[in-house]
């Protein structure tokens, strides 16, 4: 293709309605207290993982929710599914399972099962 | 249903149009880009119509290009301006024909300026007689020339051997209407239908058949920008704005971009020739990219002029698509030859040719 010195510069517009909410409705059907989040970050402030990396638990289900999979799947590596944010949760989310569905989701979505 | 109220608020969105005795002046872009559009403003308007339209040769360019690049500094570009208003005066005529949509707002932002300060008025008047010795007087009527055949445009229709008609379906042509910003966005009270609901184009589509595409961005730049453009690093801005419009039009598959700005035609058209050849991406329908023509050449191809004679094939896209889908009477070869019977080379890689 011809170069001509620059280039077409990509839109950094997020179009939530191309986006891919899959992983987020597998979740949903499987932990339906997750519905409830209303991100306060509670579980972000108690987080092992997030004391020392940059990893927000907050800001994993805002975007999971919005079908951002890709920044999605790379932070779910960071989790190391210890619970406290399950315990501090005021509206009883059970957040430990929701981690664990997503990497199940992600598998599934690999093998065409979801 | 009441529309009085509806009718007496669209009225404030109207200009006056003068009827005759032009004095016009030519677009920089226009004339060395698409020759066969001013030139066929020019015959129709005295031939067809037998109005009174003069030019000067001693007009020169407005500045517009250099000042909106940064280049000139505005007190030079009115004492430019007022020197063609001096010509103007001179001729005798009190009514202005702009060709260019640049050079209509730098005048408009000109008129404005004197209004509101009006010291840069007479600095002005002082700056051009001690330079040139000249005079002028404040035009009368301007008006671009889409409003001049916009005015005109039920003349033409009446006269219309091709309308906007898909000749294959019977249905009416898709037409993208792309106004430039400097037309109507800076001072809305210049344009017909003003910033929010520019009448000029679709009100010419409309007459002549066609249906007037309303897509998201349609009232986005054409990406043209002047230092965004001039730049070669800083292109990429360009020609992104241009992308973006171009992939909201898309899915509402137009026949037909026409376009009442230099630039806008000129971007519109060649930077569909880049992202071709980029990225391999067209946007018409059945992979043929969308033709882009001024007013004056959708004008001239409805009244039954020879596409060749309005220059078509100076555009970057090709028009031959479109002639088909009107039913267009053309020679293929006499695409390239001169009046008087002779080759011009043949420009390479043109699109939808």
């Amino acid at each position: 293709m011809a170069d001509f010195g620059f280039t077409i510069i990509k839109p950094r517009v997020i179009d939530y309605d191309s986006n891919d909410r899959r992983i987020a409705e597998y979740i949903f059907e499987r932990e339906p207290s997750f519905r409830l989040c209303i991100e306060c970050g509670a579980c972000s402030a108690t987080c092992s993982a997030g004391n020392f990396t940059r990893f927000s638990l907050r800001e994993f289900n805002i975007l999971l929710k919005r079908g951002e999979n890709s920044y999605v799947k790379n932070e779910l590596k960071k989790c190391m599914l210890c619970g406290k944010c399950t315990l501090v949760c005021p509206r009883g989310v059970n957040t430990r399972n929701v981690i664990s569905l997503a990497q199940e989701a992600f598998i599934k979505l690999n093998g065409h099962e979801v | 249903m009441n529309s009085e109220g509806k009718k007496r608020i669209w009225s404030e969105y109207q200009k006056e149009i003068a009827d005759d005795h032009f004095f016009y002046v030519r677009s920089c872009i226009r004339q060395s880009f698409f020759p066969g559009s001013e030139q066929f403003f020019l015959n129709f308007m005295r031939k067809d119509l037998g109005k009174d339209v003069f030019e000067n040769p001693s007009h020169t360019t407005c500045t517009g290009i250099g000042y909106h690049g940064d280049i000139v500094p505005f007190s030079t570009t009115m004492t430019v301006v007022a020197r063609h208003f001096a010509l103007m005066k001179e001729s005798g005529y009190k009514n202005i024909a702009i060709s260019c949509v640049t050079s209509f707002g730098i005048y408009t932002e000109i008129l404005e300026t004197w209004k509101h300060f009006p010291e840069e008025l007479e600095k002005t008047r002082e700056y051009l007689y001690k330079a040139t010795g000249r005079e002028f007087d404040i035009p009368e009527n301007m008006a671009h020339t889409s409003d001049i055949i916009y005015k005109f445009r039920d003349e033409i229709s009446a006269r219309a051997k091709y309308p906007l008609i898909n000749r294959m379906t019977g249905e009416p042509l898709k037409v993208v209407e792309h106004i430039g910003c400097h037309y109507s966005k800076m001072f809305p009270k210049y344009g017909i239908g003003g910033a929010e609901f520019p009448r000029v184009l679709s009100g010419m589509i409309e007459s002549w058949g066609g249906e007037v595409v309303d897509y998201p961005e349609r009232r986005h730049c054409c990406g043209f920008g002047f230092r965004q453009y001039l730049v070669q690093a800083n292109r990429g801005y360009s020609l992104s704005n241009t992308y973006k419009k171009f992939n909201s039009m898309k899915p509402y598959k137009p026949d037909l971009i026409i376009t009442n700005c230099p630039g806008c035609n000129m971007f519109m058209d060649k930077w569909q020739y880049t992202i071709k050849a980029m990225e391999g991406t067209t946007f018409g329908s059945a992979g043929d990219s969308i033709p882009v023509l001024t007013y004056e050449e959708v004008a001239g191809l409805v009244l039954g002029y020879s596409p060749w004679d309005l220059g078509l094939q100076y555009h970057m896209v090709q028009s031959e698509p479109l002639l088909r889908k009107m039913g267009v009477d053309f020679n293929p070869d006499d695409k390239y030859k001169t009046k008087d019977g002779k080759n011009m080379p043949v420009p390479q890689n043109l699109i939808n040719s």
